[in-house]
């Protein structure tokens, strides 16, 4: 069911007419969902790095950007550097985009493609309310760990065709580490699915709706919030975030696999980066936390609402990613395979045995 | 259903799109001025000694093992946990077998000290081994 609720109204309407116009309508359906998500995806990027540069700013006692502003009548009274991120964007848009000679100068240019393709295409199944979900596949959260590990190829590739050493450590890193914690995040994800049943993402909404109460991560206490848990762990390890942030770690390997990137390349890459942010968020809302529901059961979930109660959830979690972001050290790697291998995936799977035991002993 | 997918392939085209056309557009834009200097391998100012298309830490093969063989095992899990529901103590005990022999292997590469990152030398295993 492609893209926005008009939909079937308008493909209704034209049912009378040939087989190869509700195709078209179909396609022009799906091509406005892609510009707008694309859309989306690109101005919460900014959104995001504004925010990270504002909240880590106020954690240290600074004010961060101050003075970017216009100087068009309404928007100049919002102030605070509002424009920092635009001005940053159009920077990046004008410097020179240096290739290293010695790279592999194909696979250098594709890495960026596939990393921001990747990304955009984990969009296409994110419900943003009950009929707003671009893509509605029966196979959503299968779908969604696939299309995101698959980021770590456009890696792999950066960190291998820029010939850098710093490129190669981050890459190799980068990739452990997301491998490394794709299994306990998938395994609490099948927690979640065996309590609903299926891999729907809208089901997995429905299941929760009717008050914050309902939300999965209270279901078979403790051992969907020991999920959750493992969860948000393991996603801040696959988002490259501190204190997992090792693939980046400044003070060691420079900027890890794109350290020879530079110009708009780069800037495609730190946009994957923040739309990644949003998409991790919306998916721990979606899992655990009721999605597009309300909390406050039928109050408040017309679809407005719907939408708004997705960014809240999504927003507030990409505001705890910031506050853990500068608030813990960075770990070391061997501690970082130590938190994946010898404590995540044990407990993920004591966690599924748990729910497993509860839900066949209450039946 | 093919729907789904088709919209999922516009997506990749756009993710694509997207891409091509700010790069174009910065290339439209940038002034290029490449020298030899500026395109050298970054190595902290130092000139570049040698080639980083270099053999690599076996520690990462073996992750990459131990990954794999737990993903696949995911991949079973997946459709089970999606009618768990209907199938009933026999299903799950059934799943519980598969998963502690899986967990039998974790704790092979666990005990044989596979999991540490740095591992200073090779520890003959006591007691596990003939």
């Amino acid at each position: 069911m492609p893209v926005l609720s008009a939909n079937h109204a308008v493909i209704n309407a034209l049912s009378i007419l040939p087989t190869f116009s509700e195709t078209l309508t179909n396609v022009l359906f799906m091509v406005l969902g892609a510009v707008i998500i694309t859309g989306l995806a690109a101005l919460l990027a900014l959104v995001s790095v504004y925010l990270e540069r504002k909240v880590s700013a106020h954690m240290q006692d600074r004010l961060g950007p101050m003075e970017v502003n216009t100087e068009i009548p309404i928007l100049k009274n919002i102030g605070h550097g509002w424009a920092q991120t635009l001005a940053d964007a159009f920077k990046l848009l004008l410097k020179e985009d240096i290739v290293p000679a010695a790279a592999d100068k194909k696979l250098h240019l594709l890495a960026p493609f596939i990393v921001f393709a990747a990304t955009l295409a984990a969009f296409a199944v994110l419900p943003f309310g009950r009929n707003l979900i671009p893509s509605d596949l029966n196979v959503g959260v299968f779908y969604l760990i696939a299309i995101s590990s698959f980021v770590v190829v456009g890696i792999i590739l950066a960190g291998w065709a820029s010939n850098n050493k710093w490129s190669l450590l981050g890459a190799m890193r980068s990739a452990a580490q997301i491998v490394s914690f794709e299994i306990p995040a998938s395994v609490s994800v099948l927690v979640v699915i065996m309590a609903v049943g299926s891999l729907n993402l809208g089901e997995i909404v429905e299941f929760q709706e009717g008050g914050i109460h309902r939300w999965l991560i209270w279901r078979f206490f403790p051992f969907n919030l020991l999920a959750f848990f493992i969860f948000f762990v393991a996603s801040l390890a696959e988002l490259n975030r501190a204190p997992f942030d090792l693939p980046e770690a400044e003070s060691e390997i420079i900027a890890g696999f794109h350290t020879e990137y530079s110009g708009m390349k780069f800037a495609m890459f730190f946009l994957a980066e923040y739309a990644n942010m949003f998409l991790v968020g919306v998916i721990i809302s979606t899992l655990f936390l009721g999605g597009w529901s309300s909390p406050f059961g039928s109050f408040l979930n017309s679809a407005p609402f719907q939408v708004f109660w997705v960014f809240v959830k999504s927003f507030a979690i990409i505001f705890v990613h910031m506050w853990l972001r500068w608030t813990l050290p960075r770990v070391r790697v061997d501690q970082l395979m130590y938190t994946s291998w010898k404590v995540l995936t044990p407990f993920a799977f004591v966690s599924m045995l748990g729910v497993g035991l509860w839900m066949i002993l209450i039946q | 259903m093919l729907y789904n997918f088709a919209t999922i392939l516009v997506f990749l085209v756009f993710g694509c799109l997207f891409v091509g056309v700010n790069l174009l557009l910065s290339r439209l834009l940038q002034t290029r001025n490449p020298f030899p200097m500026k395109v050298s391998t970054y190595e902290c100012g130092e000139l570049p000694e040698g080639d980083s298309w270099i053999q690599f830490n076996i520690r990462f093969y073996v992750i990459a093992l131990i990954f794999l063989i737990f993903e696949v095992e995911i991949v079973f899990l997946f459709p089970w946990a999606v009618v768990f529901k209907h199938l009933g103590t026999f299903a799950f005990v059934e799943m519980m077998i598969f998963i502690a022999i899986l967990l039998v292997g974790l704790a092979y590469v666990w005990v044989k000290g596979d999991l540490e990152w740095d591992k200073p030398k090779q520890v003959p295993a006591q007691g596990l081994l003939p």
